[in-house]
């Protein structure tokens, strides 16, 4: 009996590594602890469906806000999460990549599908009016601020980090903006397995 | 000059010798890697009632390879808005970095808004190590 118990702990310890979730404290994103659900989104999606989060339930989801006027951050964060998903293969399937606009008087639904699909066309955009995208940005702490050129144009300033939330739908870490694609791809693969 | 004064001069001397060798020469070791700070209960309510409190620095200084993650806890009753994220009562937040910069962050914690984090790279020359450890030893003192 006696050799079988070394056999059998190791059989236990081998099965709850494989159901334990991931080690977060391993990412190069900024991790919450404990991880809560993602708050929802009352949003429109650029596919035309309601965007709750729930419907992503599975995949690891990376959220940002952002529009599509943005000349400097937006396009950097869309072209880094594009170049994640690309060198994450096949794995890419269980990724979505949702983009939420914080400047709805000019971002509608095709404005924002054909923004996004110049990175990817499998992101999906997150519109609708502006007292639901205040709501959204309040729930995930983003600030924004309108600038007002000179010629009557603006553009606006915004929190440009990235969400990542995990397959079961909570907020697992935060990946502040200006990190490589290799840093996402890192992170990716260990949310992927959890 | 008598001996026993030259002795008496040069032993000071030799311990300070000692001293700067001692942290110039040998390698920081720190017994973890993050750096904890915490927003403490009731500093919402305090703002809210006039106060004023800076309950975290202004600015927070950390060392690549030595103490280069953040970690914050936010005890308060309400969330808290720190630069790329919202933490809920109870959460908290590691942040690591990887590179040597200033980064600029909005916090909620502050009263002006705004916290700065100074990333410097790993001091392995000796004079800065023992820059390092007098920052750190000010630190200490300071509370």
């Amino acid at each position: 009996m006696r050799r079988f118990i070394p056999v059998l702990l190791s059989a236990v310890t081998l099965g709850a590594g494989a159901t334990a979730p991931a080690p977060t404290s391993t990412l190069r994103a900024g991790v919450l602890s404990p991880a809560m659900p993602a708050p929802s989104l009352a949003l429109t999606g650029t596919d035309g469906k309601p965007l709750g989060l729930e419907r992503f339930h599975g995949k690891v989801v990376m959220l940002a806000f952002g529009f599509s006027n943005c000349g400097e951050v937006c396009p950097i964060t869309l072209a880094t999460l594009a170049g994640a998903r690309k060198k994450l293969g096949a794995a890419a399937g269980d990724v979505q990549v949702v983009y939420v606009t914080v400047d709805p008087e000019r971002d509608d639904a095709a404005q924002m599908r054909k923004f996004l699909g110049s990175f990817d066309p499998t992101f999906i955009g997150g519109v609708g009016t502006r007292p639901q995208i205040d709501s959204a940005q309040k729930s995930y702490g983003i600030s924004s601020s309108k600038i007002v050129h000179a010629d009557g144009s603006y553009s606006i300033g915004h929190s440009s980090s990235i969400y990542l939330i995990d397959r079961t739908g909570r907020l697992a870490a935060v990946m502040p903006y200006g990190h490589p694609v290799d840093d996402f791809v890192h992170d990716l693969k260990i949310l992927l397995r959890g | 000059m008598s001996r026993p004064f030259r002795i008496t001069l040069l032993l000071p001397l030799v311990a300070l010798l000692c001293a700067l060798a001692w942290a110039g020469f040998t390698p920081i070791h720190v017994a973890s890697r993050e750096k904890l700070f915490e927003i403490p209960r009731g500093t919402y309510a305090r703002r809210m009632a006039g106060d004023k409190v800076e309950i975290l620095p202004a600015k927070i200084r950390l060392t690549l390879g030595i103490e280069d993650i953040l970690l914050l806890r936010n005890l308060d009753e309400v969330p808290q808005v720190f630069g790329p994220t919202i933490m809920m009562p109870g959460q908290s937040f590691r942040l690591p970095f990887e590179r040597a910069a200033s980064y600029q962050f909005v916090c909620s914690a502050h009263a002006s808004g705004q916290m700065t984090i100074e990333v410097e790279d790993e001091p392995v020359m000796p004079w800065e190590r023992i820059r390092w450890r007098v920052r750190q030893w000010r630190e200490k003192q300071a509370g």
